[in-house]
């Protein structure tokens, strides 16, 4: 599946795989909204690292997700957007609500091309 | 401008095509032999460009998006999306950053993408009968 879950201390991990379109975006939405419902985390992480490709789609899922997070009280982080993405995430904007994170070395995840 | 290849492309306006509809364009592009990160821009504007239609254009049923690729004298590639949808009332607005009538979960950014990742977007509209969405980007050998 393109959405990969894991769970602790009130983290809700999400590592997003393949490509983010308006398609793809659709189903990544419900799961990851299913999951904030049954687990009510503090934080959600989206983890890009293995996302191939991504529209304007993700960045309207990054958001939805940050004003589900906010209606909760919760933190969203996004992290480990790779390289050949940052040009849309910089065109977007959205680096303004300090969600960014690059850290993929601590969090064990697999360098990005 | 002289037009030194072409490919069409017709397709049903169905979300599961975005994939395809960006996989095609890329796969004829390849014989300029783009960059990596020309490749990606030309990917991600086409997927901007297939989303409207779907998500606009045939907001209630399923019609046709045409594209057209041309590879063109001095490393011009030139994509048409067209569709035969309700049209766009106001273009200016439309293309406005963080303008969209898509509701929450699109963030109004589709035209701003095409125009920041190809050198020329050329709109033109009319309602009930469909929009054309014209973007041209030149492979110069530096990017």
């Amino acid at each position: 599946m393109n959405v990969k879950f894991s769970f602790a201390a009130g983290e809700l991990t999400a590592n997003l795989s393949g490509d983010i379109d308006h398609h793809t975006a659709r189903d990544m939405r419900r799961r990851i909204d299913g999951e904030i419902e049954r687990l009510h985390p503090s934080l959600l992480i989206l983890d890009f690292s293995t996302v191939q490709f991504m529209d304007s789609s993700a960045i309207g899922l990054i958001m939805g997700r940050y004003r589900l997070m906010q209606l909760t009280g919760g933190y969203i982080r996004v992290s480990n957007i790779p390289k050949h993405l940052k040009r849309l995430i910089e065109l977007s904007g959205i680096g303004a609500l300090g969600v960014l994170e690059y850290k993929g070395k601590e969090r064990g995840n697999n360098e990005s091309a | 401008m002289k037009v030194l290849n072409e490919m069409k492309l017709s397709f049903m306006s169905r979300s599961v095509n975005e994939g395809f509809a960006r996989g095609a364009v890329s796969a004829f592009l390849m014989q300029l032999d783009p960059t990596v990160a020309q490749l990606a821009d030309v990917k991600t504007a086409v997927s901007e460009a297939v989303t409207n239609c779907i998500v606009h254009a045939y907001p209630n049923s399923a019609g046709i998006i045409y594209i057209t690729a041309k590879i063109a004298e001095g490393r011009e590639f030139i994509v048409s999306v067209r569709d035969k949808g309700c049209g766009i009332p106001d273009i200016k607005q439309a293309m406005e950053p963080l303008f969209t009538t898509g509701g929450e979960e699109r963030a109004g950014l589709g035209f701003a993408v095409m125009q920041s990742f190809t050198d020329k977007v050329r709109v033109t509209s009319k309602p009930g009968k469909g929009t054309t969405v014209t973007m041209i980007k030149r492979l110069r050998e530096d990017d």
